[in-house]
């Protein structure tokens, strides 16, 4: 017999905590749902839209009667569960209905927190929590005219701004003196009050309500002082108390909430709770993130897996009232320890405020402009140190070089034929259509489901707006990142571990780290193939069925099957007798394109793959060896002429470019990486958008790093200047190594460097002599593992692996 | 019924990946998982027709090498959310050598 698993409240935490078992746990158990509310689940999120008039009761449904029969899940809709027997471990409802669990969660939510001034429980005083309350709010303004908010909290804002467009006159009465005091410091509070005055708001600010008047129903509301205003309507948003009633009579241990440990099970350890009701570490959460984050932890250990932890969550806000941008996170207030960058501009209506700590950001207030708070956020979050790019931070992520197409604030005024992703031709409506019917929430369900942003990445910040305005603010709060779903690992964690505990192969990886599949995915496997050849050169043997096709054939694949072949070109530089060889491969083999590459060599394009390892054979002949410009290794060494050439040449740019591609080549690296060597200044090279560049001066040569062109340009750091070309290499060996050594596989020198930071890199490669040869001396090590010219080999011991195992007919 | 066709031997494939079989109906990719489990698909991902026999092999799945869909070894079908199917063929192993079983009209043209 299947375990018994009842849910007590079915809203957004208990339902993803479903979700998220069903995902895993498919078969576990006979699950059982009490919901006090006459619905399936929905989006609560979206009661303000709804109450706005821009969305209705349908589209914020995420799942209907259906869904639950599908799943063979029972559901009890309007009924109330009054008490529960952990003895005899069931729980009964206020009709009677019954139900046994094994496991039973709570995910009650919480209750609007109603004033008890006289009058209070009036006909026409409500909160705003449900279907029901939006009903009450949009039936009262059909029939009456004046509305009181009590509360000028994000709530309250919403709930008046819903209630203005629904044509009543609404008061908002707020205790303080600045609007959402607890997400926006006094400037932003006041920018905040001055548009939604604009919208025809009226607001009492420090002002207290002392009774609400009426004999049969509401009729006005009086103030402290005496004031006193009309009114048909009172909407009580004076916050939410945890609904911890039916706990506390079980005799649960309640404080706020319902208190759980960090997988989320009360003190009784069969009884879960999810959600609004709990307190988890002296916290307690009124946002969906953290709730969803809960949700993962609880299901998983549902689930037996017991290897999740929810550790707390740090969360940020936003106001959903249509075309006011607002963004809070962290500690925007700051004390004596913190010091504030602040920006303001009066007439854009813009503001922005950021309180740094030790170089770290420790809260962000946005007003009138919040394109970079996710930006921010990820910063606050990751605690990463500023101090490098300290002086552009204000001025937002986009400062930092991106001249891509990154997301504008666009989102909402796109039109839904608009694309979004060009590498996928997906378009706005695609993703609205995606995520309203199949009911998406994250910015990977997103990715998967529509493939949007699931290539290059840089429409990756307009796809979240558009998530953001199709389904509420859905910011994510993971911290760290697993490698990918086999794991619940980081790559950081996973690289220490084959480090520390000298692990050389994929399979002992997985074994030390329990992976959750059999023999891994196409994410990590490669991941992993790397981290092991790259930590163990000597010892780890290179698994090219764990590589990408590019890798395992040595030649990039094209959309029609065939492959392009580029010969190395040492620094660009090539000879008659080496384009003698190319023409000949090119019309042996009948190769229908030859073209000059961006990075200086000659492609060769349109090669069947059973050809591939004679043109190899042919080229090899000719003496040249693969270019790799199909790996995630080192690419080309793109150069000038230099000072043998050129009037302005200052060093020799050719020979130095030619000398670092004939030492590195053949090297593996967490993703591509190009270099080049300019003669002068003029950098007819390009050195400053590549991974490595070098810019020859008449005094020596200046070392660049962590550039490159493509999606999001980046231009290089000056890492430091150098007088000899033999420090020239040392330097450049150090910094591939450490790149090498401690980069996350597929992610490139720029957003490398943007994590951990210029300094820190300075401080291994340039700063400390001893920690620079040893660096360098591991990569002159590596590459006597590495450096052989894998066509050779492929030719020589794998060349039936290129042909068909058999042709038919 | 159809005949079976001797391709080769186990051992001509590498565990987690694949060889092509050619055949005037297009080709067909032969599959060996880690397990030494063995499958036989049309080398077509129901995507925009990249060749699956060039992708990762991993459980009883492989994933294109063109766009990343993920493609169930044993029915042919994309994994969701992805949606279409790339046609099974029989497959048998004896002894170490594998042999398929193609549909009727191409049995006829060989
Ligand atoms: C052949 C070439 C285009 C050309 O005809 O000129 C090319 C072709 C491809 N590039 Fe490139 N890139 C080529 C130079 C560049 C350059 C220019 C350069 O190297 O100076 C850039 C911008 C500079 C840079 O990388 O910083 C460039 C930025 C990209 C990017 C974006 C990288 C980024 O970090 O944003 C990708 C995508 C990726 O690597 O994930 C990419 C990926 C690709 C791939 C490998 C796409 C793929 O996965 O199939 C293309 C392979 C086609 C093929 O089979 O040859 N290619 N690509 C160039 C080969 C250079 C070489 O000789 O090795
Ligand atoms: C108007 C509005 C706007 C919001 N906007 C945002 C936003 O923009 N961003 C954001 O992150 N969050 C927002 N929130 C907060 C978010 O909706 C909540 O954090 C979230 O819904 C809490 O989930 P929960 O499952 O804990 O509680 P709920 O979703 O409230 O679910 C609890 C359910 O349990 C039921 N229940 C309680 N007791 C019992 C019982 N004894 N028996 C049976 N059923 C019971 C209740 O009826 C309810 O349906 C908003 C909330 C509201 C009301
Ligand atoms: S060669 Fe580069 S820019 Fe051109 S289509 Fe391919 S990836 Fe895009
Ligand atoms: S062709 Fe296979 S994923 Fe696109």
């Amino acid at each position: 017999m299947k375990e018994k698993l009842v849910l007590v409240g079915n809203g957004m935490a208990g339902v993803r905590t479903l979700e998220e078992l069903l995902k895993i746990a498919p078969d576990m158990y006979d699950i059982t749902v009490f919901g006090a509310e006459p619905y399936g689940n929905y989006n609560r999120i979206m009661l303000s839209p709804v109450l706005a008039g821009e969305k209705t009761i349908n589209d914020i449904i995420l799942n209907d009667r259906q869904w639950y029969a599908e799943l063979n899940i029972t559901l009890h809709t309007g009924k109330v569960i009054a008490r529960i027997d952990r003895r005899q471990r069931k729980v009964m409802a206020d009709d009677g209905t019954e139900a046994a669990y094994d496991r039973l969660l709570l995910a009650t939510g919480s209750n609007p927190f109603i004033i008890p001034v006289p009058g209070c429980d009036l006909p026409g005083v409500i909160g705003f929590r449900d279907i029901r309350d939006v009903h009450t709010m949009l039936d009262t303004a059909r029939s009456f005219k004046h509305a009181v908010v009590i509360g000028g909290g994000l709530l309250g804002l919403e709930a008046a701004n819903g209630l203005k467009l629904q044509g009543m006159n609404v008061t908002v009465v707020h205790l303080t003196d600045t609007l959402m005091e607890r997400q926006l410091d006094k400037v932003a509070g006041q920018l905040l009050q001055k548009s939604l005055e604009e919208r025809g708001l009226h607001f009492l600010l420090a002002t207290q309500t002392e009774a609400i008047l009426g004999e049969d129903r509401v009729k006005g509301v009086r103030f402290k002082g005496g004031l006193e205003i009309a009114s048909d309507l009172v909407v009580m948003a004076a916050g939410i108390r945890p609904n911890t009633l039916l706990a506390k009579q079980a005799g649960i241990h309640c404080e706020r909430g319902i208190v759980v440990n960090d997988t989320l099970q009360t003190y009784d350890p069969r009884i879960y709770a999810v959600g609004e009701c709990v307190q988890h570490r002296g916290q307690t959460y009124g946002l969906v993130a953290p709730l969803f984050e809960q949700a993962k932890v609880c299901a998983n250990h549902l689930a037996r897996y017991g290897i999740g932890r929810y550790e707390g969550s740090v969360t940020s806000t936003k106001l959903k009232v249509t075309g006011i941008e607002l963004f809070s996170a962290g500690d925007f207030q700051g004390d004596e320890t913190t010091e504030n960058i602040v920006m303001k501009d009066a007439s854009r209506g813009v503001y922005k405020k950021l309180v740094l700590k030790d170089n770290r950001i420790h809260g962000a207030v946005m007003y009138g402009d919040t394109v970079d708070g996710a930006w921010y956020f990820q910063l606050l979050r990751d605690g990463t140190d500023i101090s490098d790019f300290r002086h552009t931070l204000m001025f937002g992520q986009a400062h930092l070089g991106d001249a891509g197409h990154g997301g504008k604030n666009a989102a909402a005024a796109m039109s839904d034929d608009m694309e979004v992703c060009g590498c996928n031709g997906v378009s706005k409506g695609d993703i609205v259509r995606a995520i309203t019917s199949k009911g998406l929430f994250t910015l990977d369900d997103v990715r998967m489901h529509t493939k949007a942003s699931a290539s290059c990445g840089s429409c990756t910040g307009l796809v979240e707006q558009i998530l953001a305005s199709t389904v509420g603010d859905y910011s994510v709060s993971t911290k760290v990142r697993p490698l990918c779903k086999c794991t619940d690992h980081p790559h950081n964690h996973v690289r220490k571990a084959i480090h520390e505990q000298h692990l050389t192969s994929i399979r002992a990886v997985m074994d030390f780290l329990e992976w959750k599949s059999p023999d891994g995915c196409s994410s990590c496997r490669p991941a992993l193939n790397y981290y092991c050849l790259a930590t163990w050169p000597a010892e780890a043997r290179d698994d090219p069925q764990s590589r990408f096709i590019n890798e395992r054939v040595h030649a990039n694949i094209q959309k029609d099957g065939t492959y392009s072949v580029v010969p190395r070109m040492w620094g660009g530089v090539t000879t008659p007798n080496e384009l003698r060889a190319i023409a000949d491969v090119a019309d042996k083999f009948r190769i229908p394109t030859v073209k000059v590459t961006g990075g200086q060599r000659i492609d060769l394009l349109g090669v069947k793959k059973e050809d591939l390892p004679a043109v190899w054979a042919d080229l090899n002949n000719a003496g040249m060896v693969s270019g790799h410009a199909y790996g995630k290794s080192l690419r080309t060494v793109k150069t000038c002429v230099g000072s043998e050439w050129c009037r302005f040449g200052t060093q020799d740019s050719t020979g130095l470019g030619i000398r670092l591609e004939q030492k590195t080549w053949g090297s593996w690296m967490p993703h591509k990486f190009k270099m080049a060597v300019s003669g002068c200044p003029r950098n007819c090279a390009e050195a400053t958008i590549k991974d490595f560049g070098v810019v020859c001066v008449d005094s020596g040569y200046e070392l660049h790093v962590g550039g490159n062109g493509g999606v999001k340009v980046r231009a290089t750091d000056l890492l430091c200047k150098v007088t000899t070309p033999g420090q020239v290499e040392e330097y450049c060996y150090a910094f591939i190594q450490l790149y090498r050594e401690e980069a996350h596989y597929l992610e490139r020198t720029a957003p490398w460097i943007e994590r951990v930071g210029l300094s820190y890199v300075k401080e291994k490669v340039v700063e400390d002599a001893g920690t620079r040869l040893a660096l360098a001396g591991r990569f002159r090590e590596s590459q006597r593992h590495f450096q052989h010219d894998p066509w050779a080999t492929e030719v020589e011991e794998r060349r039936e692996n290129y042909l068909p195992i058999k042709k038919l007919g | 019924m159809s005949d079976w066709i001797e391709i080769g031997h186990i051992n001509d494939i590498p565990r987690q990946g694949a060889r092509v079989v050619n055949t005037p109906q297009g080709d067909i990719g032969i599959f060996r998982t880690a397990e030494d489990e063995l499958f036989a698909l049309r080398d077509s991902c129901p995507h925009k027709g990249g060749s699956l026999s060039q992708g990762i092999v991993h459980g009883r799945r492989v994933t294109c090498p063109l766009h990343n869909w993920h493609i169930e070894l044993t029915t042919g079908e994309a994994v969701a959310p992805d949606q279409g199917c790339a046609a099974v063929y029989p497959i048998r192993i004896d002894g170490g050598r594998i042999s398929i079983s193609l549909p009727l009209q191409i049995n006829q043209a060989v």
